[in-house]
């Protein structure tokens, strides 16, 4: 467990990372908190030639925004910089509930935010919160930066639409003003392990009827899934336990999931609307 | 003072604290060359050949072995449980023919630097003819190296145990019940991986392997045996050990490459292993399936027990022979009269991990199979399974209890126990009426919330003998030094009180030197929780001997008669009046040239056997399979605790590995024989949010007669029953006694059982 060879390069500014990374091209990666990526370095089963560190892109390491404006979050922000609420509202309240089953304490203080939408783990809590919200992604190149929506932006399990000389530098997470409730729920095998199966639900519930409503499930297939068709079934429909486990059927019906070690398809599938029924709940309560 | 029964803080966390520990990684010499594994990509086949041409032109690669290249040496001999038949099946230090599991060393690296080691053997290839392999332990047995040894199957032996009329038992019974239950391909992790130094002093020719850990004394021998050098020029030396559990510390192929190349190339050469590798090379263990047929009659009592079991041994037979199905075999009964008894153990090879020893091995399996039954018998009879178990523990004037059968080569005699007493005792502590009673409530509004027990025997203080050396030098320090091991129980600590209970001298002048073979003769190691009993014994009498040599020559300096001296804080004290410390007397000795010393030798050809019961209270979670352990409570009876705060660590630690062995811990295979659980993204340790904080009932009513302390061991009385009681307490809170019949329970396995999918 001891890494191939590499070269390694640390710049200070965007844009000479972005010329460092250009200039190595195809074998070159990004380094950002490394909780990803040096694992599979050390397992050998990533060998890049050329490490580019970002973390001295301090220009990287923001939070701005509030829930009623949305939210920037630069690449380089650090799980735990949502251990407590950064701003008021529903948006941040989600993230601070959300961080809590990224891994584990010391992870979450090295981990990014950007680094874990740019390695795109099918079970990554980040991505399903940036797929079911409706994220928009900032891609940097020495060309110059383009912008790229959640549902384009994850292409697979770990890909994505990052060419390999881009850095994704910022991420914009759209409103989600008072009034919204938003419920999490993940199943793992122990806490802080990747979920078999989690969901992310935000509603506006006015007059006993679900207004509007956002659903995501992550965990269950190559890629985190955002679930129109469910949402519309959902919309004006009362908030009640008949809805939600219709909800969680359609859910179930809606994604071909995966198995592994831990999960097979059925009892996969059957976790997938248990978690859909649970983050519901949890938003309506 | 810190004498016998002082909870006194550990003697060796100081520098462990500091973070000033020596493991196996920090020791390093001079012009060291890394050794680095190349392992065998697929679980079984003809090995044809191993190319190492790309590999050897490596810039900083000095050497790369293969068989051919270790023709000479032996394959690694069994250090316990020689049973007729295994012997064909021992590891050789690397393949030659056939690999028979992922993970078999085919080839070595040597180089300058761990990084170019690692690069080399990726470049060595393997020219491997695949087969199919083997995995289901319960197949008929099938050919071992099908060209090489035409003759030889798969099941390298049956271990055949029982006592008593058990046909008359059936004949007479009210009802037979039957099980087949299940435990899973667990072992022990420690936090340190293994590794090893191995240096060659040419000028004195002597060669030393630092990173030496469990048996240092018995791993010299076999090195030196394999290498056809004297055992005087060969030394093992222990360092920090990062745990142990039964399979670090055990000869492996690695260690006898190490300290052949040391010989060979004429320089140090180190060895660390990987997670990864360790979970791919280090022994694996449990892995047993139980069918149990019990004659009972209508309260219960087992009038007699037919079992059959098998036990996955993996690819090889290493060091423990057939230690594991042995000890399942003779101790199956656990706690239990059971008349007659009737027992095969079919130790099975397969293309996995060779299996070898974990903490309670044989005794945790067997502990689950048996508790299952007892709860299933009370199911079947309509009876409460506390009360069935009432009706068939041994009772206390039965003691010492014959079991009429051997295990390791001793009988099996319960040395002491207070069984009924125990069981009465806990229900009370715990407070199990009111705990099935909030179970039932909680049940009652909606939640899955269960209790179970387990109640289990375990065993301890395995012999022959051991030997220490303690001499007291006129500055005051006192030095004991022993054949035994230190990996992380406490040696130290507790050594020194039961040493202070007899010399009044406290435990912080004291230095337990362990695990040093040019410093003792003889040492038979660390494991089988026999550190305490055995070398505890030997300290005791050798403190004894040293007190009476003293006092012997405190009589002539005070001028009084030995027997009239007090004793009191470590001074001696004349009817007189006049006193002299021991202290005093050791310098004394010095300066007429001599030094106040004593050996104490102790032997024991019987084990004892502490006992015990665990209480589990477990949620499960309907839907999604999950359990969560609220409060777990192990009650122990140690016959005599030398220090109370050590084991509860050792109860706690133990405690927590079963709750891994019970709910997360599992080596899964593919039908190719990939191991899929090969790193800690998949083996599924337990953390500190999975295990609850362990409470202990520890008891001192049956202290053992077989030793001068009364002690029991410590090590394993943690782990034996958590499967079993996790197991119960599931099945209560499902409603579904029996449910649980394989481990580890994992939610998708949980799951299946309550969907019945
Ligand atoms: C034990 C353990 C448990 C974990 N559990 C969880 C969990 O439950 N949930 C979870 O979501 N994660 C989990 N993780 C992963 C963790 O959250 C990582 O921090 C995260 O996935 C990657 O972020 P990073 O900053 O560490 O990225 P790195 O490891 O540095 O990089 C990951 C990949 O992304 C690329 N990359 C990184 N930043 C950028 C960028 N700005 N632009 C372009 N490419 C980039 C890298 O080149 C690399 O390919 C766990 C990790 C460990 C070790």
């Amino acid at each position: 467990m001891k890494p191939a060879a590499f070269a390694y390069l640390a710049p200070t500014t965007l844009g000479e990372a972005l010329a460092m990374l250009d200039g190595v091209q195809d074998d070159g990666k990004v380094l950002a908190g490394g909780q990803s990526l040096v694992p599979a370095m050390n397992f050998r089963l990533a060998r890049p030639a050329t490490l580019v560190d970002l973390n001295g892109l301090s220009e990287l390491d923001h939070v701005s925004g509030d829930s009623d404006r949305g939210v920037v979050i630069g690449a380089l922000v650090r799980h735990a910089a949502f251990h407590a609420p950064p701003f008021e509202g529903p948006l941040a309240e989600l993230l601070a509930k959300v961080v809590r089953d990224i891994a584990h304490y010391p992870i979450r203080q090295r981990g990014t935010f950007g680094g874990s939408l740019a390695h795109a783990d099918p079970a990554s809590e980040w991505c399903l919160v940036a797929a079911t919200l409706g994220a928009t992604m900032h891609l940097a190149s020495v060309a110059g930066t383009r912008t790229v929506a959640a549902a384009d932006f994850f292409r697979g399990t770990f890909t994505t639409a990052l060419a390999p000389n881009e850095i994704l530098v910022r991420v914009d997470l759209p409103p989600l003003p008072a009034g919204w409730r938003t419920g999490f729920y993940e199943f793992s095998r122990r806490k802080g392990d990747f979920a078999l199966a989690m969901a992310l639900a935000t509603l506006q519930i006015d007059g006993g009827a679900i207004r509007a409503v956002r659903l995501g499930v992550g965990g269950v297939s190559d890629r985190p899934r955002r679930l129109e068709t469910v949402e519309a079934f959902l919309a004006g429909k009362p908030p009640t336990p008949a809805t939600f486990a219709e909800a969680a059927e359609l859910a179930r019906g809606a994604v071909a999931v995966t198995a592994d070690i831990h999960a097979s398809e059925a009892y996969r599938s059957d976790l997938l609307g248990t978690v859909v029924r649970r983050a519901l709940a949890e938003a309506a309560a | 003072m810190s004498g016998i029964g002082v909870p006194a803080r550990r003697l060796e966390d100081g520098p462990l604290l500091r973070g000033e520990g020596r493991f196996a990684a920090d020791c390093n010499a001079p012009g060291q060359l890394h050794m680095r594994v190349v392992r065998s990509p697929v679980a079984f086949g003809r090995l044809l050949g191993v190319d190492a041409g790309e590999a050897s032109t490596l810039p900083g690669v000095v050497a790369v072995w293969t068989a051919a290249d270790v023709a000479d040496l032996p394959p690694i001999d069994f250090r316990m449980t020689r049973i007729e038949g295994l012997a064909p099946f021992r590891q050789r230090v690397l393949a030659a023919d056939y690999v028979r599991y992922v993970g078999d060393p085919v080839a070595v690296v040597f180089a300058t630097d761990a990084y170019v080691a690692e690069d080399a053997a990726d470049l060595v290839f393997c020219d491997i003819d695949e087969l199919d392999p083997v995995l289901d332990p319960l197949a008929d047995p099938s050919p071992f190296m099908p060209e090489t040894q035409p003759g030889l199957l798969s099941e390298p032996a049956v271990v055949r145990k029982g006592y008593g009329d058990i046909d008359a038992a059936f004949a007479a019974a009210h009802r037979v019940v039957e099980l087949t239950v299940r435990v899973g391909r667990h072992s022990g992790v420690p936090m340190e991986t293994r590794g090893a130094l191995a240096v060659h002093d040419a000028a004195r020719d002597i060669l030393t392997m630092h990173g030496a850990a469990k048996v240092p004394h018995y791993n010299r021998d076999a090195i030196a045996r394999m290498l056809g050098r004297d055992r005087e020029r060969v030394q093992l030396s222990e360092g920090h050990v990062g745990g142990g559990f039964g399979i670090r510390g055990e000869l492996y192929p690695e260690d006898v490459l190490v300290c052949l190349a040391a010989l060979r190339l004429r320089t140090p050469v180190k060895w660390v292993e990987d997670r990864r590798e360790h979970l791919l090379a280090a022994n694996h263990s449990r892995d047993q399936t139980h069918r149990l047929r019990a004659a009972v009659d209508a309260r219960g009592f087992i009038l007699g027990l037919d079992a059959e079991f098998f036990t996955d041994q993996g690819a090889y037979v290493r060091t423990h022979g057939g230690t594991v199905t042995d000890l399942a075999a003779g101790l199956l009964p656990g706690p239990y009269v059971i008349p007659a008894y009737r027992v095969a153990g079919h130790v099975r090879l397969t293309n996995k991990t060779p299996a070898g020893t974990y903490r309670a091995p044989g005794r945790y399996e067997t502990t689950f199979a048996r508790e299952r039954l007892v709860d299933r018998i009370g199911a079947e009879l309509g009876l409460d399974p506390i009360e069935v178990r009432r009706v068939n523990l041994i009772p206390e004037d039965a003691m010492p209890f014959h079991r009429g059968l051997d295990t390791l080569g001793t009988h099996v005699v319960h040395d002491s126990g207070r069984y009924h007493d125990l069981l009465d005792r806990t229900l009370a502590h715990v407070g199990f009426d009111d705990e099935r009673k909030r179970a039932a409530e909680r049940r009652s509004a909606g939640e899955a919330v269960g209790v179970g027990l387990g109640w289990f025997v375990e065993k301890s203080g395995l012999g022959p003998k051991d030997l220490v050396r303690i001499s007291l030098a006129g500055d005051g320090r006192l030095e004991i030094v022993t054949g035994v091991a230190s990996i992380g129980q406490g040696v130290e600590t507790a050594l020194a009180q039961i040493c202070a209970e007899t010399l009044h001298l406290p435990i912080e002048t004291m230095r337990v030197v362990h695990g040093q073979t040019d410093r003792i003769a003889y040492g038979m190691g660390a494991f089988a929780s026999r550190v305490t009993v055995m070398t505890g014994s030997a300290v005791q009498i050798a403190s004894a001997g040293l007190l009476a040599t003293a006092r012997a020559a405190a009589a002539t300096m005070l001028q009084a008669a030995p027997d009239a001296l007090g004793f009191d804080g470590g001074v001696f004290a004349s009817p007189a009046g006049a006193s002299v410390s021991l202290q005093a007397v050791a310098a004394h000795f010095e300066a007429s040239g001599k030094v106040l010393a004593a050996e104490g030798e102790f032997a024991a050809d019987h084990m004892n056997y502490p006992y015990g019961i665990h209480i589990a209270r477990v949620r499960v979670d309907r839907e999604t399979g999950g359990v969560a352990v609220e409060r777990f409570i192990v009650a122990y009876d140690i016959g005599r605790a030398v220090n109370p705060l050590l084991v509860e660590g050792q109860i706690a630690g133990a405690c927590a590995q079963g709750i891994g062995g019970a709910l997360f811990e599992e080596f899964v295979y593919d039908e190719g024989g990939q191991p899929l659980a090969a790193s800690f993204v998949d083996y599924l340790m337990p953390t500190c949010h999975e295990v609850p904080d362990v409470e202990t009932f520890l008891r001192e009513d049956a202290p053992s007669p077989l030793n001068p302390l009364g002690v029991k061991g410590a090590g394993e009385g943690g782990i034996t029953a958590v499967g079993a009681a996790i197991a119960a307490a599931i099945d209560d809170a499902l409603g579904r006694p029996g449910l649980v019949s394989r481990l580890p329970v994992s939610p998708a396995r949980l799951h299946a059982l309550i969907s019945g999918r």
